[in-house]
Formats: structure tokens, C-alpha cells, sequence
């Protein structure tokens, strides 16, 4: 029990005539940690494990159909070309989405972090904050109001030029690109700021005052020391967009085929649950595997 | 370069905001097809009032919610405590551990949580929801609260239980007073995380029992009317102030020692 230890005073024995009968230590961190991770193991782990079993069955186990473990539903993206293009279609949403924030997000960051100041700077940071913890759904749902054909967008156009045709570009793979874009945003500009604050203003003004051009302050100076918001940014905007569904279903329409709907049809349409958490977990795997290369920058990330 | 900065942050708002307020204005267009010219009109707000699907949906988000907030932020609070002021062994990997509900896709672990509900026989409905959202929130909650820890110094609660106090008693009348506004913070964020939730909700829902942005995201499949954008208007307002009174209790980013 030498490892299980309070740091605090507790360690040094019963003190005072208060502290009567005192528990070791290691009994009370069990029986604070336990619920939260009995719950997790409930809720996420156990759930993930059966899926991967699941993953191996030749069918849903729900009829009379005799289960039989077999590796096809991992041979999907070669027994079926079609998902290969759809795997790719997935990527590229995901590779443009985060391409859009970064460069987006990241001055946005420097913007912030150079032209306001205190209050204003504080309630900017907010502001742009705030999209963000409301509900993804209904974003997505209102560029519906804006991208469709007589929507906003054309609407604003006629106002200008009315004998323009239609701009609205509803259903398509830009309409998703954007929605997600809006979507994940706000959080680039979080982790750039946060990088960017640390950076001494002395610097900057050390190179300006050298004869450094913007650019050269902009390529030389914040993109590198910014470095790590930028890739945890990414990172974390990548993974939940290749990962997305509901933003290809409502603004892509037919065009609108990812890996997320594809998993979400085999659970709510085709009921091929074994295919399904085969994908899921191919996904995942992709997942892992990213997580895995930048963990080294993500942990700095989040020690700030 | 100030004005100029100050320009391209006023055009990011606008890219932020100017889909949600077309939204919200076109919940008050009497139009059923959103068609402009803008026509000023109640209807459909009083046409949701008697929707007792959508009404109904709302209701149940709201409990799910706040069962959530409460359960969740009673459970990661006691972790906090053991995460923050405590050292033994494995206890990096259990912060770690943390990371998947947060990290890995919603739409990976809902179908995760939708496969082991069925085979083990919890099944789906309200059950399974508070399961799944409580899972989500948990983390949160340990993140609010175990920055609510380093803003408050350990030695306190020591010199309270070497003057004679319990641990019990000392982490209650010295510890909790002091992280009363985090656990505040965390219980709002829990019940935004909740509200907010559609992946997993969308798996683990029955026809019987939906949530909110299930039964939105129904409408918007099957067709809809300027009803959802005025029910839609009222859940943004709705986590829109519940994350700026958190913002005022839990001032993210503040870590001033409260000394």
C-alpha cells in the first residue's frame, strides 16, 4: 500500500482528538474514484469491447441465423470497391474542413491577440465562443435557411443584381465543407489563441523593429511558436468531422455519402450491425492512429 | 494592421452568426415555405405551443438534463478530489481514461453504447440515455473542477485537520465553500453537454421516448415547417445563456489564486 498515499496530512496518522477511526487512505481513493469509472466502464468501455466482438459475427444475432465468426466484414473495403471512394470522399471533407479552420481560425487568433485589448478582447472571445456549446443540429439545420435555392444567399444577391440566377449551393460537398467549417471554427481560434498569448510581445516587436516584414513576422515567428495550437486544433477538428453524419445528411443530400453515414445506416436502415461495427472500428482505428502520431503535441497542448 | 484586424474579426462574426439569426427571424415569417418578402407573424410560435410531440421532446431533454448535471457532477467531483489531491499509482492512466467519451466520435461510441444496451438488455429509452449522457458529461465536469483544485491551495484543508478536524469535516467546511463556484460551473456545463446532445440520444431513442434534437433532426429529414426554427430559436437562447451564466460563475481561464 506504499503507493497509495495522501499527500496531505492525513498521512501522518490520526491527529487531534477528532480524527477518530481514519480509513487508509487507498480505501477512500477507491471509493471516490470507483462510481466515476464504473460508470465509464458501463457506459463507454464495456459498450466499445462488445462492439469489437460484434464486429467479428457473420450477421446481426437477432434472427435464427446461426452466428459464425468470420473476418469478412473487415474485407468490406474490398469485397465492396464503392466504400473505398466513399472512405476517400470522407478524408477529403475532413482534410478541406480543417485546411478552412486553420487558416481561418488561426488569424482570427492573431487578429485577437493583436488589435483588441481587455474588455473588448474578453467579450470578442466569448462571442465567438458561444456557437460552439449550442447545439450542432440546429447550425447545421439554419445554413439550410441561407444555402438553399430562394434561400438567404440569393435572396441578398437579387438584392444587388436582380437578374442573377440561383448562387444557393444547397446539396453539395462545399455546403458540408461550410457547414463543418462553422461548425468547428470556434475551436481553432481557442487553441491558437492560447498559443499566441504565450508568445512575449517583445519579439514581435524586436523583429519589427529589425526591419521584419508582416509576412516575415506572420511565417517566421507566429506560425512557428503557434505551432502547437494549430496541430492540437487539427487534430481535434479532423477527428469528429470524418467521424460526422447529420452535417453530410442535412447539407449534402444525395451527394452526401461519408463513412458517418454509411455506420449510421447499417444501425438504423439496413440493420447490419457486424458491418457497422466493422467500419466503426476501422474508424476508430484511424482515429487512434492520429491521436497516436501527435500525442506528444496534444499533451502540451492540454498542460497549459 | 489594427483596423484591418478588427474588420476580419467583425467578418468572422458574421459568418458565425448570420446563419443562426436568418434562422431565428425566418421562425417569425408567417411564409410555410420561407419565402421572402419577411412578413411578421406569432403563428408559429402558438402552432408549437399545442405540438405536444415537439413540447413533449422538450420536456424530456429538460429532465434528462438536469438528472444529468446532478448525477454527473456528484460523481466527477468525488473523482476530482482523488485526481487532484491525491498520488497513487495508475493514476495518469486514469486521467487518460478520461479522454475517450470526449475524444473518440460521438457516432462511434453511440453505436458502441447501442449494441451493448441490446445484447446485455438495458435496452434503449430513458434509461440508456442518462447512461450515455452521464458517461459524456462525467469528464467535463472532472476538467471544471480539477482546475477549480489548482486555484486553491491543499494547504488549507491541512492546516484545518491539524487543528483538529477530520478529513471529512475539513474537506467540507474549508475545500467545498472554496470550489463551490467550479462544481456550479460544472453542473451548468453538464446540463448544456446533455442539452445539447444529439449523436448519442439519436441511437439510444425510442419512438416513445425522444429528446429534442432527435425529434428536430426527425422534422428536418421528414420536412418541415417554421415550427422547428421557433423551437430551435428557443433551445439556442436556451444553451446560449445556461453557457454565459457559466461563463460567469467558472470564468474559464481565470486562474487567480483565491487565496
Amino acid at each position: 500500500m506504499q503507493n497509495d498515499r495522501l499527500t496531505s496530512a492525513s498521512e501522518r496518522g490520526p491527529l487531534g482528538p477528532r480524527s477518530r477511526r481514519v480509513l487508509p487512505s487507498w480505501v477512500s481513493t477507491m471509493v471516490l474514484l470507483l462510481p466515476t469509472y464504473g460508470w465509464l466502464t458501463l457506459a463507454v468501455f464495456l459498450p466499445l469491447l462488445t462492439m469489437f466482438v460484434f464486429s467479428f459475427m457473420s450477421a446481426t444475432p437477432m434472427g435464427k441465423a446461426p452466428i459464425v465468426f468470420t473476418l469478412k466484414q473487415y474485407r468490406a473495403f474490398i469485397d465492396q470497391p464503392y466504400l473505398v471512394g466513399i472512405g476517400i470522399n470522407s478524408l477529403l471533407i475532413g482534410f478541406w474542413t480543417t485546411l478552412f479552420c486553420a487558416v481561418l481560425g488561426f488569424l482570427a487568433a492573431v487578429a485577437l491577440v493583436q488589435s483588441t485589448l481587455g474588455k473588448t478582447r474578453e467579450i470578442l472571445l466569448i462571442l465567438i465562443l458561444l456557437p460552439f456549446w449550442t447545439n450542432g443540429l440546429v447550425r447545421v439545420f439554419s445554413w439550410t435557411m441561407v444555402l438553399r435555392e430562394n434561400g438567404f444567399l440569393d435572396n441578398l444577391l437579387h438584392m444587388i443584381a436582380p437578374d442573377a440566377g440561383s448562387i444557393g449551393f444547397l446539396y453539395t460537398r462545399y455546403a458540408i465543407v461550410v457547414g463543418l467549417v462553422h461548425g468547428y471554427l470556434p475551436y481553432m481560434i481557442l487553441t491558437c489563441y492560447i498559443a499566441l498569448v504565450a508568445i512575449d510581445d517583445a519579439i514581435i516587436e524586436a523583429a519589427s523593429s529589425l526591419g521584419a516584414r508582416w509576412w516575415t513576422i506572420l511565417f517566421k515567428i507566429l506560425v512557428p511558436l503557434a505551432a502547437p495550437g494549430l496541430i492540437s486544433g487539427s487534430v481535434l477538428i479532423f477527428i469528429p468531422v470524418i467521424g460526422s453524419f447529420m452535417e453530410p445528411r442535412i447539407l449534402g443530400g444525395r451527394v452526401g455519402v461519408t463513412m458517418g453515414t454509411v455506420i449510421e445506416d447499417q444501425f438504423t436502415q439496413a440493420f447490419n450491425w457486424p458491418l457497422g461495427a466493422s467500419l466503426s472500428f476501422t474508424l476508430l482505428a484511424v482515429v487512434l492512429a492520429i491521436f497516436a502520431t501527435f500525442s506528444g503535441v496534444l499533451r502540451r497542448g492540454t498542460a497549459v | 494592421m489594427k483596423p484591418l484586424g478588427r474588420i476580419y474579426l467583425v467578418a468572422i462574426l458574421i459568418f458565425l452568426y448570420t446563419p443562426i439569426l436568418v434562422m431565428m427571424a425566418m421562425g417569425f415569417n408567417a411564409s410555410p415555405l420561407y419565402e421572402l418578402p419577411f412578413s411578421f407573424s406569432l403563428q408559429w410560435y402558438e402552432a408549437l405551443w399545442s405540438n405536444t410531440v415537439l413540447l413533449t421532446a422538450g420536456l424530456n431533454s429538460i429532465v434528462i438534463a438536469a438528472i444529468t448535471a446532478v448525477l454527473a457532477t456528484a460523481l466527477g467531483t468525488m473523482a476530482s478530489v482523488a485526481l487532484s489531491r491525491r498520488t497513487f499509482r495508475g493514476r495518469s492512466f486514469l486521467q487518460l481514461m478520461l479522454l475517450p467519451p470526449i475524444a473518440i466520435p460521438w457516432l462511434i461510441t453511440g453505436t458502441a453504447m447501442l449494441i451493448f444496451f441490446y445484447w446485455s438488455g438495458i435496452g434503449r429509452g430513458m434509461h440508456a440515455l442518462l447512461i450515455g449522457h452521464v458517461a459524456l458529461a462525467i469528464p467535463y465536469v472532472v476538467l471544471v473542477v480539477g482546475t477549480g483544485f489548482r486555484t486553491i491551495r491543499a494547504d488549507l484543508e491541512e492546516a484545518a485537520m491539524s487543528l483538529g478536524s477530520t478529513p471529512v469535516h475539513a474537506f467540507f467546511s474549508v475545500t467545498l465553500p472554496l470550489l463551490y463556484p467550479s462544481i456550479l460551473g460544472a453542473a451548468l456545463f453538464a446540463f448544456a453537454v446533455s442539452l445539447d446532445q444529439f449523436v448519442i440520444s439519436y441511437f439510444l431513442a425510442t419512438p416513445g421516448y425522444t429528446t429534442l434534437p432527435v425529434q428536430i433532426y426527425s422534422s428536418i429529414r421528414k420536412g418541415f415547417t417554421p415550427e422547428i426554427n421557433a423551437i430551435s430559436t428557443v433551445l439556442l437562447l436556451g444553451s446560449m445563456t445556461v453557457i454565459l451564466i457559466f461563463a460567469r460563475f467558472a470564468k474559464p481561464g481565470d486562474t487567480r489564486d483565491k487565496r
